[in-house]
């Protein structure tokens, strides 16, 4: 920006006005692109770092899920507080870290919201919900 | 000849000219015309409500396109009104049954997949390109991908199509102020976060996969376009 401040110096006085019209021109278009982002419906949901959560997942090796859950609780926060809705896998990929870091009861509980949320879940999750309880047959038999 | 007759008639490099500017119009118009539309029948028919996203195939030499492509593909989908299988259980549960490279993931037979999963419709990609391509001029950061929509009970392949995002983009379209906010965005991402292809992967995604787009995926039954013919306006 030393061009700018050159300019300042030579227009003296004037470069207020300048100045003034350049934020004119900046609100304008500012107003423009909100126009364009108004058209049409919004979002269905709110997505915040979910994808770069599953990315991170995915990747696997330096994934710590303690550090994701921290993440996506101030995610699901976030999404109370503006009254918006979680996306399609948000809880089923949050109770796969709750049973990582050994919380298979709120895994369950994670499970069975995503299916509220999302009814046509039910299959998918529903099989989640067998595999958790044959896992946990397996660890404490009756 | 008198030189008011040579007035009177259009003269030869006149001609020439105008022939010249129709030729381009013609061409430039030859251009812009969309594709034919795609034959929706079986997508219509099969009218899927949940999607498993397999994990892309990667012909890049970049081992993190697989991660980074399956990991965009579920805002587009559930944002087009699908109910998208969460990637990292779908991860999980492979891993699990010792399926560990997307080539064994997509030699799964539907039907099996249909079992374990219980998913409508999986979605088959694959990585075409994805990097940045170093050059002493400029370099190129690009993202090609593929995919498919297959019917899990019948196996009918009820869409594909492909999509690509580019850093080349940006020197090309800044006049539009669509390409102008797209090149912002791209710009301020960029600047928080250093994995430029995992951005460009972001759109490319949202290209191959968003809804409504010319040709692209039917709108799903959470979508407030669904039902509505995704080809009738552009």
């Amino acid at each position: 920006m030393i061009g700018a401040d050159r300019i300042c110096s030579t227009l003296g006085p004037f470069c207020r006005t300048a100045s003034v019209g350049r934020l004119l021109l900046a609100g304008m278009a500012v107003g423009l692109l909100g126009a364009c982002a108004q058209r049409g419906p919004g979002p269905l949901y709110l997505w915040d770092t979910f994808p770069r959560q599953q990315y991170v997942a995915l990747q696997g090796a330096d994934a710590s899920p303690l550090e994701q859950v921290t993440k996506m609780e101030a995610h699901a926060a976030k999404a109370r507080a503006s009254n918006a809705a979680l996306p399609p896998g948000f809880r089923a990929h949050l109770g796969m870290l709750k049973l990582a870091v050994g919380d298979p009861d709120q895994a369950r509980m994670l499970w069975l919201q995503e299916k509220q949320a999302f009814p046509e879940s039910a299959e998918f999750i529903d099989r989640l919900l067998l595999r958790l309880d044959s896992m946990r047959k397996v660890e404490n038999p009756a | 000849m008198s030189l008011r007759s040579a007035f009177n008639y259009p003269r030869p490099r006149f001609i020439l000219g105008s022939a010249l500017v129709l030729g381009v119009a013609a061409l430039v118009s030859g251009c812009a015309t969309p594709p034919p539309p795609y034959d929706y029948t079986a997508f219509n028919l099969a009218k899927p409500v949940t999607m498993l996203v397999l994990p892309p195939l990667n012909d890049s030499p970049d081992v993190k396109a697989t991660a980074s492509v399956w990991s965009h593909s579920t805002k587009p989908l559930a944002e087009a009104g699908y109910y998208v299988l969460s990637v990292g259980l779908v991860d999980e549960l492979f891993r699990q049954n010792g399926v560990t490279t997307a080539r064994d993931a997509h030699d799964i037979p539907p039907a099996r997949l249909r079992e374990v999963f219980g998913a409508d419709a999986a979605v088959y990609m694959r990585v075409r390109k994805y990097g940045t391509s170093y050059a002493i001029l400029s370099s190129e950061t690009r993202v090609e991908v593929e995919a498919r929509i297959v019917d899990l009970r019948t196996e009918t392949v009820l869409w594909q199509g492909t999509a690509m995002a580019s850093s080349a983009e940006q020197q090309q379209a800044q006049s539009s102020l669509l390409a102008a906010l797209v090149v912002a965005v791209v710009q301020q991402i960029a600047s928080t976060v250093t994995d430029a292809s995992y951005n460009y992967a972001g759109i490319a995604n949202v290209r191959l996969l968003g809804a409504p787009r010319y040709n692209g995926v039917l709108p799903g039954p959470r979508s407030p376009f669904f039902g509505k013919p995704v080809n009738a306006a552009r």
